[in-house]
């Protein structure tokens, strides 16, 4: 020992650290406590079973949605004027006990001049094998422009030459309903993310100044939240909507929309904010922050926001099903988005009455993705809820 | 509790006014109103209109008077019960809606009821019995029910109603009763058709309320007391009911305030689709049509129904609740 090198004039034990000195800990243990907060509840998660299952599916859809004219076989508006109203077509795989490949068969049609409508039957002369992975120019609605970047023509799954692939039936203009969903996958996939971004900033801003000031400002918000909540929520979206001018650009109008939901939808975030505040500005990092000379944004959001980040996340994910929910109403009503723009809830405008439940229910099958969309997201969201709090 | 209710009640008088001044706004910001389209509109079919028609009818509805004039002769009006002039239907507001209002109310409080019978047993079942393939079920299906659209449950089950038991489509009684002055046959053939819409309507709020009881009584079943008393051979059945269950019940009254606007909201569309005479349909016409004070009293009228509601239910809740009660603070 140097005494006289040491800055220190009290004795300092120069040996190096052992964590494990007191308590040996496994690789597994070292590894648990020191995972930061994200990786804890990333291993929470992936115990939820369903919680992930419908993220990896949620994720697919994501997937699907951006790469939709990949996807679909036909592009949004191209029409088959001899097929309108054809009911779905079976994939079948064995014609006459002999494996023939994927291949639907041809439709014949006929008009039922009694009930003045198409009836369609299969016609089991013709045989159209489904190509895959095909770049084909042979049949309209097979070009597309590609994220408005370039042209092609490549598929997942072309009908052939000559042939129709009607996988969930055209609609009254005969167009291909399987397309149409897919392609509506990208507005009604991405509303709920944007209704979600602009209500949770919303929430966290109105309810961190609530929480953090408390007081005066905290009443006149509570109040405002109270008043926000007590209001029927599709009865005041619906006046909301019927405000957008009808000259706005489709654009517009969708953007209009998610404005419209998350406006209503911030109170339920704003309160968890603000109860959190309340409880966390009294802690001790946030005093030692104030006496730094911190700035009261800088505190909220760089201190007290992290600590919990995650609830925020989970409910803000078990927020986007209401929103889904309720474009997919509000296009229904013909309040919502507009065509050209093409949502489930636009294709959803079509079945309207009863006459399409009976005689054409294919047209109410872009209700099954919604269902499916909604569900996963609650499933993900319970699961991401209890993930939150890696520590209990 | 009589300071409380009063305390209650004041605190309502600045909720409403902060309503009405947002739906006034908001009936307001399109642009143009409804002379200005209305004339447009006869115009475009080359009819003539006498502007001198117009323009007293203009003045007689201050609509060339400042914005806050135009406020507060509506709210005025609305503490009279005068709930303005309907410019499409030119008939005073109140002569217009008539039954709608009432029915409404008939609508929603019969899916409330419905919503309360068929969560309280379900929630009850599903928390005793855990994690059996009878609560996967039923928790399925309450997920289902959460995210199918109304609107296009009220479609399948109105066609099945059709198809199953011949039941006319639509509306919420037989076509002869629907000037008819009210009488008995005219409440059976509501109630006839009255169960569609509130299946329909009543579908997420049951499914939210099922998952909510069945978590608060699993709570409390987990609890110390619960125990005991299965310890010292208290009969299963009284086990549950005598305190756990009192115990799980304050969401029923709670959540009033939360099922009210939930089955408003879920009302209006399902009642464009079944096509009920309830506020719905109309609200919505009036809403595309700027008939100003018709949307405006129709959405006066929905927020208002959810005020008192909650009201009703903070109320409820403090009664039996003393915690609640004493602290002063409604539970928000």
């Amino acid at each position: 020992m140097n005494d006289a090198s040491d800055p220190l004039p009290h004795y300092v034990n120069r040996a190096p650290y052992d964590p494990d000195a007191a308590e040996p800990m496994s690789a597994a243990q070292r590894r648990f406590y020191s995972a930061s907060q994200w990786t804890l509840m990333w291993w929470k998660l992936r115990r939820h079973r369903v919680a992930v299952v419908s993220g990896a599916f949620l994720l697919l859809l994501y997937l699907a949605a951006a790469f939709a004219e990949v996807i679909a076989p036909y592009d949004l508006q191209s029409r088959h004027t001899e097929y309108l109203f054809a009911p779905p077509q079976r994939v079948h795989l064995f014609h006459d006990g002999a494996l023939t490949g994927p291949y639907v068969y041809g439709l014949s049609v006929r008009l039922d001049l009694d009930n003045m409508r198409w009836v369609y039957s299969e016609d089991r002369t013709q045989i159209h094998r489904l190509r895959f992975f095909c770049t084909a120019d042979d049949y309209p609605g097979a070009r597309y422009s590609f994220w408005n970047l370039f042209e092609t023509s490549f598929h997942l799954v072309c009908p052939a030459p000559g042939g129709q692939l009607f996988l969930l039936g055209t609609d009254r203009l005969g167009r291909d309903m399987f397309s149409r969903i897919v392609y509506g996958a990208r507005i009604s996939l991405t509303i709920g993310l944007l209704g979600i971004s602009i209500s949770l900033l919303l929430g966290v801003v109105i309810g961190g100044i609530a929480g953090y000031w408390g007081g005066i400002v905290d009443i006149l918000v509570q109040r405002l939240i109270e008043v926000v909540r007590s209001f029927p929520e599709l009865p005041l979206w619906m006046a909301l909507s019927a405000i957008l001018p009808v000259t706005w650009s489709p654009i517009a109008v969708y953007l209009g929309i998610t404005v419209i939901l998350g406006l209503l939808d911030w109170p339920g975030l704003a309160r968890a904010v603000r109860s959190k505040l309340l409880a966390l500005r009294e802690e001790d990092f946030c005093l030692a922050a104030q006496l730094m000379g911190a700035s009261p944004p800088r505190i909220i959001f760089r201190h007290l926001l992290p600590s919990f980040s995650s609830h925020l996340i989970a409910s803000a994910t078990l927020s986007i099903p209401s929103m889904i929910l309720a474009e997919t109403a509000l296009s229904f009503l013909g309040l919502g988005l507009r065509p050209p723009i093409t949502s489930w809830g636009v294709l959803l405008n079509e079945a309207q009455n009863i006459n399409v439940v009976a005689l054409y229910p294919w047209l109410m099958l872009p209700v099954v993705p919604v269902i499916l969309v909604v569900l996963a997201f609650q499933f993900l969201g319970d699961g991401l809820r209890d993930a939150a709090d890696p520590y209990r | 509790m009589l300071g409380y209710t009063v305390r209650r009640v004041l605190m309502m008088i600045p909720t409403l006014l902060a309503i009405s001044a947002i739906v006034f706004v908001i009936i307001q910001l399109p642009p143009g109103d409804y002379f200005t389209s209305y004339l447009n509109e006869l115009q475009s079919r080359g009819e003539s209109v006498d502007p001198n028609k117009i323009a007293f009818l203009k003045e007689q509805y201050g609509f060339d008077k400042p914005l806050y004039q135009q406020y507060l002769y509506w709210v005025g009006g609305l503490l009279h019960g005068d709930m303005g002039y309907s410019f499409e239907y030119d008939l005073p507001v109140r002569t217009v809606v008539g039954d709608r209002l009432l029915l409404t109310f008939v609508v929603s409080f019969t899916t409330i009821l419905f919503t309360w019978l068929v969560a309280f047993p379900i929630g009850v079942y599903t928390a005793v019995r855990q994690y059996s393939v009878s609560d996967y079920s039923l928790t399925f299906l309450g997920f289902i029910g959460l995210a199918t659209p109304n609107f296009l449950l009220a479609l399948v089950l109105q066609y099945l109603a059709h198809v199953w038991f011949g039941a006319s489509i639509g509306g919420l009684m037989d076509a002869q009763y629907i000037d008819a002055s009210w009488s008995w046959a005219k409440v059976g053939s509501v109630l006839a058709h009255l169960w569609i819409p509130v299946i329909v309507i009543g579908t997420s709020g049951t499914a939210g309320m099922i998952r909510r009881l069945r978590a608060n009584l699993l709570d409390e079943l987990q609890k110390q007391y619960v125990v005991t008393a299965h310890a010292k051979g208290m009969p299963p059945l009284r086990a549950l009911l005598k305190y756990p269950l009192r115990m799980a019940l304050n969401p029923f009254i709670a959540d009033i305030g939360n099922l009210l606007p939930q089955v408003i909201s879920g009302a209006a569309i399902v009642s464009v689709v079944l096509s009920l005479p309830t506020t719905g349909p109309m609200l919505l016409r009036a809403l595309q049509s700027q008939d100003m004070y018709l949307a405006g009293s129709f959405l006066m009228f929905l927020a208002t129904l959810t005020v008192i509601g909650t009201l009703l239910s903070d109320l409820a809740l403090a009664a039996l609740d003393p915690r609640i009660r004493f602290t002063g603070q409604a539970a928000s």
